[in-house]
């Protein structure tokens, strides 16, 4: 019994911090984002797929070495070059990542010498088709060209 | 008023409307309200601030199949939710909104709506024993054992009530509180109660009862889902859920206005009768203290976690039913006395 009207006092008191407690969150803005209209600014660490990265012209740095293909543990990398007429360096003209096997290790970015590969910080990355995975990053270069306002050729 | 067959035909209609827009919009309000206390947005994506959010909801429900699972008790599974929405229904007909509109005066209205009210837990426990499912069964149980233990001591309060306004009519009690704020019987040393001091914590008393007779979170024990997949309504599909939902939101508004008729004075302004419009004793007020209350009902069921069974009659039992009946016996000799 002696107990009994301090359990009482303590309880109530108790449930008012509480509601109090949420009612000081409630005219407060809400911490989350509108996900299909707006988005986060992702961090600039974020590891999304590899993309490649263009020169001040555009063209992609890639010199078609292929180290990152060679580097790669699943193989999602494809890549052809070609050496054009009179020209000493060769030229990439297709660059295919399989991301439906890419496990983001990033050696494919640790193996690249000539800065021609990083992550991109491509997040939304979820398809009900598995072709939506096969991406072809030099297309994406060229679009992120466009975008950028930056020279295509 | 005369009771005719063309205003019982309204009052039924205006019932049934209130009742169903009011549980349509109960569920967007407690959305809403569940995200601001989460710091969400809540529904924003049907109609501006998702207002658009019930009527599809509704018309999803409605849509999709009614399934009856093998080996039900058939005729008691369909009478269930039916069960769980006409007694709310019926107890709007007695609930004074203003001192002009209310559908029919009942002399012993108080008493109607508790008596519709045991009916309410009938349907719980209906529904749970006829699904052949433990879960289902397990959660009546408890539904109804919580019921019981709660109806009694709202019982008590409401006595207490009674005897101060000397009327089982509700609406005579909310007229017996006009006059201002200070009339009300939530506040300490009314005249007419005797001076008594604890009648804040009949208030208290009444408003949980009240959130425990809706069977609402903290005190949601029968449809506990951790334990109890949806409790007493897994089962139910389709229009059987939701009568299930609307009739537990329409106890909720009943709730609700029983707490503003007999301890917040009903239609009574605050300021007492001015005499001007929007201070004058108007259905406006009542309203407005009965979503203030169904607001609280929100923002407690999204601040606290569920009670256990045993916290939740031991809270009746020993903490609960003792005030209220030293409250009633208290309240009736200072009434004795004094008035």
């Amino acid at each position: 019994m002696s107990g009994y009207f301090t359990d009482l006092w303590g309880g109530a008191v108790s449930l008012l911090e509480g509601m109090w407690v949420t009612l000081k969150e409630f005219p407060k803005r809400p911490v989350t984002v509108g996900y299909p209209h707006e988005h986060l600014k992702m961090y600039r660490r974020f590891r999304g797929h590899v993309e490649l990265i263009g020169g001040e012209d555009g063209s992609p740095n890639c010199i078609v070495c292929s180290m990152c293909e060679r580097a790669c543990p699943s193989n999602c990398i494809s890549m052809t070059g070609e050496k054009p007429e009179g020209s000493k360096k060769k030229v990439l003209t297709s660059y295919i990542l399989d991301f439906t096997t890419c496990s983001l290790c990033g050696s494919c970015v640790e193996s690249c010498n000539f800065n021609a590969l990083k992550f991109s910080n491509e997040y939304n990355l979820a398809s009900t088709r598995r072709e939506d995975f096969i991406i072809d990053l030099l297309e994406r270069l060229a679009e992120q060209n466009k975008a950028s306002g930056g020279g295509d050729d | 008023m005369e009771l005719s067959l063309l205003n019982a035909f309204i009052a039924v209609f205006i019932a049934i409307a209130f009742v169903g827009a009011n549980a349509a919009y109960l569920v967007w309000w407690e959305r809403k309200g569940a995200g601001f206390f989460q710091r969400r947005p809540g529904p924003t994506e049907n109609g501006p601030w998702g207002l658009l959010q019930p009527p599809l909801d509704g018309i999803k429900l409605m849509t999709k199949q009614l399934l009856i699972p093998g080996g039900v008790d058939k005729a008691i599974f369909m009478v269930a939710p039916v069960l769980a929405m006409f007694p709310a229904l019926v107890s709007f007909v007695t609930i004074p909104f203003s001192s002009s509109i209310q559908a029919h005066t009942i002399e012993v209205g108080v008493l109607l709506i508790f008596a519709f009210a045991a009916l309410g837990s009938m349907s719980l426990l209906v529904a749970g024993w006829s699904s052949r499912n433990k879960y289902a069964m397990i959660s009546s149980i408890r539904a109804v054992s919580q019921t019981v233990a709660y109806e009694i001591p709202l019982l008590i309060t409401t006595i207490t009530v009674v005897l101060i306004a000397g009327s089982l009519e509700l609406s005579e009690i909310a007229a017996a509180q006009m006059g201002g704020i200070w009339n009300w019987y939530i506040w300490p040393f009314q005249k007419s109660a005797g001076f008594n001091i604890f009648m804040p914590i009949s208030f208290m008393i009444m408003f949980i009862c009240s959130v425990a007779e809706t069977n609402r979170a903290p005190f949601d024990l029968g449809e506990a889902e951790s334990e109890l997949v949806a409790g007493f309504h897994t089962e139910y599909s389709s229009m059987g859920f939701g009568l299930f939902f609307m009739g537990e939101y329409a106890n909720i508004v009943i709730g609700a206005c029983l707490i503003t008729i007999l301890f917040l004075g009903g239609w009574a302004c605050p300021f007492g009768d001015l005499g001007f419009f929007p201070f004058t004793h108007h259905v406006g007020w009542f309203l407005l203290k009965l979503y203030l209350i169904i607001f609280v009902f929100v923002w407690i069921r999204w601040t606290f976690p569920r009670t256990t069974i045993y916290g939740l009659l031991n809270l009746s039992w020993q903490y609960m039913i003792p005030l209220s009946l030293f409250n009633l016996l208290l309240t009736a000799a200072l009434i004795k006395v004094f008035a």
